[in-house]
């Protein structure tokens, strides 16, 4: 392994001072999780750590009039343990829950998981079903960039040297809505996903679809949110959208799944997921607690 | 490169240099001689390596030594430090070690699921232990260990 160096900034601007100082040479360091695995595997080596952990302004969740703002120091058990995003977010704090194990959980970021933006990443489906907006910042300034532009590719972002992201933000929903995550795992504790889903819906029947796993990037299906638009899907709609994301998605075969299954399962998981997110729906307008 | 971190471990107030690539389990295993915390994975994915660390399970596999600068570092050693816990006696009972390898991790973890959620069910008490591997396959006799174990403390709390 390689001998870096290791910076512990307590303000933003000091930790965006050694960004822009050492560029791609150095590295962010949050959780660790994957990547002290990744420098261990010889597929990283960073010449500089930045640890973000000593910034405390990046470690809060708050609410704003119409916004959640998840802080990029936030880890999977903060947010798991959030009553805020349990009521206002629910597919994350699902997503959240089916990440890694405790152990991890209590370490791994959000932020940390979107940026690594390997396929499988948990954060993302939930994020891309609520159109969120990421704070990227750097010496110039701060800008905000959609997730929608954020993946570039497997391990790519759209950050450029000198960047990193402070915050993660979502609008609140203001009419009723119903949303799911579900993930394919082999078994629980330890496994990337081999099919991740998330579906909202609304009162207008305005529906929202992402997966993670079964393509380069995490990503939205609209042609399938389209075929389903404004009204309550019946079988022939929902076969045609699990038609259309089939078309959509590449997955790969690997270690954890065929191409063929994996492509199975987001036909099935879909169905599961939508209906669940539409139960949720009608459970919000009746006032019921899901 | 040399960094001069401190934590208090099991108690005591340490001081060390470490390279900053040394992982918190090379420092405590090798350095500290604190061999509960077992290496096998590598990647935090089995639990063998748990630690608490500031209250919450951490994989000290994957955590460097850095990064644990100015925390509170308990491993099981710190844990039993005046004897045997009730969870460690619950675990005996129950047979629920075969090696022995994954139960420092498991007992670790336990211990953080019945701070954090003192009445967990099975799914419950399943779920927080899913990211610790026991090699030996011993799951029922665990899970039914911390059954047993949250049993005990609701007695314990009524009476």
């Amino acid at each position: 392994m390689i001998n870096f160096e290791y910076r512990k900034p307590t303000s933003l601007e000091e930790a965006q001072n050694l960004r822009a100082e050492y560029g791609f040479a150095s590295h962010f360091l949050m959780g660790g999780t994957d990547l002290t695995v990744e420098i261990d595997q010889g597929l990283l080596s960073p010449e500089m750590l930045i640890d973000l952990k000593g910034i405390d302004a990046l470690k809060i969740i708050r609410e704003e009039s119409d916004e959640i703002v998840i802080g990029a120091g936030v880890t999977f058990s903060e947010l798991i343990k959030s009553s805020l995003i349990q009521l206002a977010f629910p597919s994350l704090h699902e997503s959240s829950k089916l990440v890694a194990s405790v152990g991890v959980r209590n370490v791994a970021t959000l932020s940390g998981n979107i940026c690594h933006a390997v396929p499988s990443a948990d954060g993302a489906a939930p994020l891309l079903i609520r159109d969120a907006e990421l704070t990227v910042s750097s010496t110039a300034g701060s800008h905000s960039v959609s997730i929608h532009d954020f993946f570039q590719g497997p391990r790519k972002t759209v950050l450029s040297e000198n960047e990193l992201i402070t915050e993660i933000r979502i609008k609140k929903n203001k009419a009723k809505f119903g949303e799911h995550y579900l993930k394919l795992g082999r078994y629980r504790g330890e496994d990337l996903a081999q099919v991740g889903v998330a579906v909202s819906v609304d009162e207008k029947f305005q529906y929202k679809i992402a997966y993670a796993a079964v393509s380069p990037v995490p990503m939205r299906i609209p042609e399938a949110e389209e075929v389903l638009q404004g009204q309550r899907p019946n079988q022939p709609e929902i076969e045609k959208a699990i038609e259309i994301i089939k078309r959509r998605v590449s997955p790969i075969d690997d270690i954890r799944a065929s191409k063929e299954y994996r492509l199975y399962m987001c036909g099935v998981m879909f169905e599961k997921v939508l209906h669940a997110a539409l139960q949720r729906m009608h459970d919000a307008q009746s006032g019921k607690k899901s | 490169m040399k960094k001069e971190i401190s934590f208090i471990l099991n108690g005591n107030e340490v001081s060390l240099s470490v390279s900053s690539d040394e992982k918190l389990l090379e420092v405590l295993r090798n350095t500290l001689g604190i061999t509960s915390p077992k290496y096998s994975c590598g990647k935090g994915e089995c639990g063998a390596c748990t630690v608490l660390l500031d209250g919450k399970t951490v994989r000290s596999c994957i955590m460097l030594a850095v990064e644990a600068d100015k925390s509170e570092i308990v491993t099981l050693e710190g844990f039993q430090k005046n004897g045997l816990t009730n969870i460690q006696k619950v675990f005996l009972k129950h047979n629920a070690f075969q090696c022995g390898f994954c139960a420092p991790g498991f007992i670790l973890s336990t211990d953080e699921l019945l701070r954090e959620n003192p009445e967990p069910n099975e799914e419950e008490i399943r779920e927080a232990l899913a990211g610790n591997l026991c090699r030996c396959t011993g799951y029922k006799n665990i899970i039914e260990a911390v059954e047993e174990m949250v049993k005990i403390r609701k007695e314990g709390a009524e009476q």
